[in-house]
């Protein structure tokens, strides 16, 4: 017995010594997109991490300078692709700050709703990711099925499922098509029976609490300091919502509340995101219900001749992974003379996920991850 | 928690109740989704609406259209010929290009799935290689929502009653904001260009408008015509019937932008000193000009920039022809081509006024004293009428009576003016006349959208109160017993399509035979030459066929050392096209004189 315990003691210190290089990625069912983590682990434990983009960069931003201020609104929705619009909404608030267009109520409306049911959407991918990420794939084939609903919405208004290109600046593109009221209130009432399912399948589960709690904690005191956004900050207890701290579109005329959990860790975060999705099919409602008739839309003259006065102006949205926020700047020309893109996955994707896998277990990395709700091309722009 | 927790075990069990439900995707048998009546597929494009204007090439951000000839389009005025081909590699189904398009031929389909591992077969030519796709058109422009600017600016003019008190220009000019407004609908296609005669360098001049340098603006147009000011208000402007934004909307005003452009070189200083034009040293080459109309005036420039030493002969007291004394004056100030003149002159062109080749000087003595002789001499007689009783006092010819007009004689019209014709000469006759005080009838064989007269021209005379009888043939001038018009006498016409497929002619309606009283009665149906001035000798050597001089495509004339341009050549009869006869003759004397040379 005696000899055992020696040999079992000279395993560990030679695993101690011996730690391992894993690397996570770039292509990686467990990472949120095409990046790479570099983990250096003793045993199952992570000792260090190392985040390494640049698999997908780009060049958005310098892309932009060669394109008008209209044609640079296409790429905009490939900054993330589960959820483009709030980067479409930056931007063309943005370009209507900078250039004192008016945007009509309707509009207003239009695009209140288009955020929220991307919102819906991008958050059905995350049911299927963070329950994948734990073997849970039930819930990921339920909840895409169940986008699909929303997505068939978005080409019934947009034209596009995915890349809708439909904010742009000074209103949106296309108004209600015939009888689009009705689908989106059903798909809502069908999305609230599902969202009782998903409790029972996820919410529910004891393999679901057991691998969440109190992994990935993100302690409330350096939360803010480190700039986490989003979901993940309301996560740790701190109440922040640009939706509600500074309101655009209608925002301010609709009647929703912003949920906070205590923890700090996944199963945290994964409460604040299942009363979300609750409260953005509660605006949706809402906004059916008080949208206004009118235009829906403030023409911008000639894209070619389009020329925006000199100076910059900032604009930023709520966005499921956290602000997204876009900067332009102006020359009085017919091209952007820069733009600058800000969002959650900055943070959240290199230096907090640095922080919080250290200490975790190797299984919990893709876990993790998924929580914080990142977007590798808003990374790397 | 306890180790064993009993609830978390047995609710995610409730999965077990979507057993045998239907799924929400996979159907089985396979079937294609059948796409929303708004999705951005695949392109369709209308080959017969399209112009080629390039428009959705431009604005792709992925540089997925080209412009391709494809077979059985050729291209015409206001139709480049070209096409748009699409490269569904790189296409992104944003739409732009269907939202900029200006005919609103293009559209996407609800067309999604295309499979195939031949990387070149994704590039297809909408409408040509999908002809199937024109009935599942989904995403489409429509006038309201594209994103062409199909309204003008309205240009400024005074009120129709207040401009019959006065010979005031009836125009008054864009001011800088309007100007910038209107050049920035452009969508720089480059249509006009085409169908300018002069193949003026429209984009350019407007984009430099939009951008708010106004000298290139002058530079570009000084390019390649020197009367700017003369097109800037009287052009007949062929480039404003080709806009593509005309197709669905309202041309872009060219013609005022480039009188914007003008307005802001105040002095022919000025206009030298923006232009700056390189003047090459005198190659000891003499060129004689007949006639300082807009032909004699441009190759004269031209001419003088390439170091020749050009003299222009000019019968009136004023240069500009036929735009100068056949134009009214509250379209055509009489000081308007000053600038330019004084301009012109300072390059070193000399001009001598008043003096009629003919009379003053022979044709043989201009022959003999210069290396080359161009003739823009224009068309100085009219047609008659050819009817009865067109000898009587108070019957004249429109062009000769705006001749007197504009020299300041006085011309006694009575207060009841009869024209004839449907041409500009028609319409600013009968303005003229209003002005003078008399009520003003047009009478014409036509219908008013036949009228060869510019549109804005009939609406202004409408507005004017002059009064417009379309499909009258006149058939007799009744005389009073002093010899004086006393009425006009003239036979309805009704339309008669053309088997040819011509437009449709009209013809008389025997017995429908009307009478309007007339105090005076104006032939406008045209104008011819006099070639007189050329005396026995050159009368056979310069050939001379249907009232005008047979010319090669140098503007040369069967006399080697004589070129021709202008009215008294070409049958479209503006000052556009005799700018640019007047600039190719330029480039054709040039090239030979330089040959003689060397």
């Amino acid at each position: 017995m005696k000899k055992y315990l020696i040999l079992q003691k000279n395993i560990q210190d030679k695993m101690r010594e011996k730690a391992t290089t894993l690397y996570l990625g770039p292509q990686h069912p467990g990472i949120t997109g095409n990046m790479m983590v570099r983990l250096k682990v003793e045993g199952d434990t992570i000792v260090k991490a190392t985040t390494e983009v640049g698999y997908l960069h780009r060049a958005f931003e310098k892309l932009q300078e060669k394109r008008n201020w209209l044609q640079s609104f296409t790429l905009l929705c490939r900054f993330c692709v589960p959820e483009p619009d709030p980067v479409e909404e930056s931007y063309a608030r943005a370009v209507e700050l900078l250039e004192g267009r008016e945007v009509p109520e309707r509009a207003k409306y239009i695009r209140v709703l288009m955020l929220e049911l991307a919102r819906l959407g991008s958050y059905m991918l995350w049911y299927g990711g963070q329950n994948g990420s734990l073997g849970l794939y039930t819930m990921g084939q339920w909840s895409v099925g169940d986008r699909n609903y929303i997505l068939d919405l978005f080409e019934e208004l947009t034209g596009g499922r995915i890349y809708h290109m439909y904010i742009w600046p000074g209103g949106v593109r296309r108004d209600f098509p015939e009888g689009f009221e009705d689908k989106v209130l059903r798909t809502m009432d069908y999305l609230e029976k599902r969202v009782k399912d998903y409790d029972d399948l996820m919410f529910d589960n004891a393999i679901f609490q057991k691998r969440t709690q109190g992994v990935g904690i993100i302690p409330k005191e350096k939360a803010v300091e480190w700039g986490v956004v989003g979901p993940v900050l309301r996560g740790c207890g701190i109440r922040s919502d640009i939706r509600i701290d500074d309101p655009y579109e209608v925002y301010d005329k609709l009647d929703f509340e912003v949920p906070t959990a205590e923890g700090g860790d996944i199963w945290a975060r994964a409460l604040v995101r299942r009363q979300e999705v609750r409260q953005s099919i509660k605006i949706i409602r809402q906004v059916i219900e008080k949208i206004p008739s009118g235009d829906y839309y403030n023409p911008i003259p000639n894209p070619q001749k389009w020329t925006l006065p000199k100076g910059d102006a900032y604009a930023r949205t709520e966005a499921v992974r956290g602000e997204v926020g876009i900067f332009i700047a102006s020359d009085g020309g017919t091209k952007p003379r820069r733009v600058h893109f800000r969002g959650a996955a900055y943070v959240h994707g290199i230096t907090l996920l640095e922080n919080l896998l250290v200490g975790e277990n190797v299984a919990d990395v893709s876990a993790i991850m998924n929580s914080l709700g990142t977007c590798p091309p808003e990374i790397e722009r | 928690m306890s180790f064993f927790d009993l609830k978390g075990t047995v609710k995610p069990l409730t999965a077990l109740k979507q057993f045998g439900k239907k799924p929400h995707t996979i159907s089985y048998p396979k079937e294609s989704k059948e796409a929303a009546d708004r999705y951005r597929g695949f392109h369709y494009n209308d080959i017969e609406e399209c112009i080629g204007c390039g428009n959705c090439s431009t604005i792709c951000q992925n540089a997925a259209i080209d412009m391709i000839h494809i077979e059985g389009v050729e291209g015409k005025k206001g139709d480049s010929g070209l096409r748009p081909r699409i490269d569904h590699g790189r296409c992104c189904w944003c739409a732009l290009c269907v939202e900029v398009c200006p005919t609103g031929s293009l559209s996407l389909t609800k067309d999604y799935l295309y499979v195939s591992d031949d990387p070149d077969s994704f590039l297809w030519t909408p409408g040509v290689d999908n002809p199937e796709g024109k009935d599942k058109i989904s995403f489409y422009t429509t006038n309201e929502i594209s994103l062409n600017d199909f309204k003008r600016i309205p240009m400024p003019e005074l009120e129709g009653m207040e401009r019959v008190k006065s010979f005031a220009e009836v125009v008054l000019g864009y001011n800088e904001e309007q100007a910038r407004a209107e050049a920035s609908r452009c969508i720089s296609c480059g249509l006009c260009t085409e169908a300018c005669p002069e193949h003026m360098h429209i984009p350019e001049y407007i984009n430099a408008i939009a951008t708010g340098n106004d000298a290139d603006a002058v530079r570009i147009i000084y390019d390649n015509n020197p009367l700017p000011e003369m097109c800037g208000k009287v052009c007949t402007r062929r480039c404003e019937d080709v806009c593509a934004i005309a197709v669905r909307g309202e041309p872009i005003a060219i013609r005022w932008l480039k009188r914007y452009a003008t307005e802001t070189a105040l002095t022919s200083e000025i206009t030298r000193e923006i232009v700056n034009p390189e003047i090459k040293e005198a190659n000891g080459k003499s060129v004689g000009i007949i006639g300082a109309g807009p032909s004699g005036l441009t190759a004269g420039y031209y001419l003088a920039l390439r170091g020749y030493d050009v003299t222009i002969y000019e019968a009136n007291a004023k240069a500009g022809g036929a735009t100068m004394y056949g134009i009214p004056k509250y379209r055509f100030p009489i000081d308007s081509l000053d600038k330019q003149i004084e301009y012109i002159q300072s390059i070193g062109v000399k001009i001598h006024f008043n003096t009629k080749v003919g009379k003053d000087i022979s044709f043989k003595e201009i022959y003999d004293k210069f290396d080359v002789v161009f003739m823009g001499v224009g068309f100085p007689d009219a047609w008659s009428l050819g009817v009865d009783g067109e000898d009587a006092k108070g019957s004249m010819q429109a062009f000769r009576f705006l001749h007197m007009v504009n020299s300041g004689e006085k011309v006694d019209i009575g207060d009841k003016v009869v024209v004839v014709g449907g041409g500009n000469v028609a319409i600013d006759a009968a303005r003229v006349s209003r002005r003078l005080g008399a009520e003003v009838t047009i009478l014409y064989r036509r219908r008013v959208e036949d009228m060869p007269a510019d549109w804005e021209e009939i609406e202004g005379a409408e507005d004017e109160g002059v009064h417009i009888v379309p499909q009258g043939i006149p058939i007799k001038v009744h005389k009073d017993e002093k010899g004086h018009v006393k009425s006009v006498e003239y036979l309805k016409a009704e339309m008669v399509p053309d088997e040819r497929g011509g437009r449709p002619k009209p013809v008389a309606i025997e017995g429908s035979n009307t009478i309007i009283e007339a105090t005076s009665v104006m032939a406008a149906i045209g104008q011819m030459g006099d070639y007189s001035f050329l005396g026995k000798e050159f009368e056979d050597k310069i050939k001379i066929e249907r009232g005008r001089f047979v010319v090669n495509d140098k503007q040369q004339t069967t006399d080697p050392k004589v070129f021709a341009g202008g009215d008294a050549v070409n049958r479209t009869a503006d000052a556009i096209s005799a700018i640019a006869d007047g600039f190719k003759a330029c480039k054709a004397i040039d090239e030979m004189l330089s040959k003689d040379k060397n």
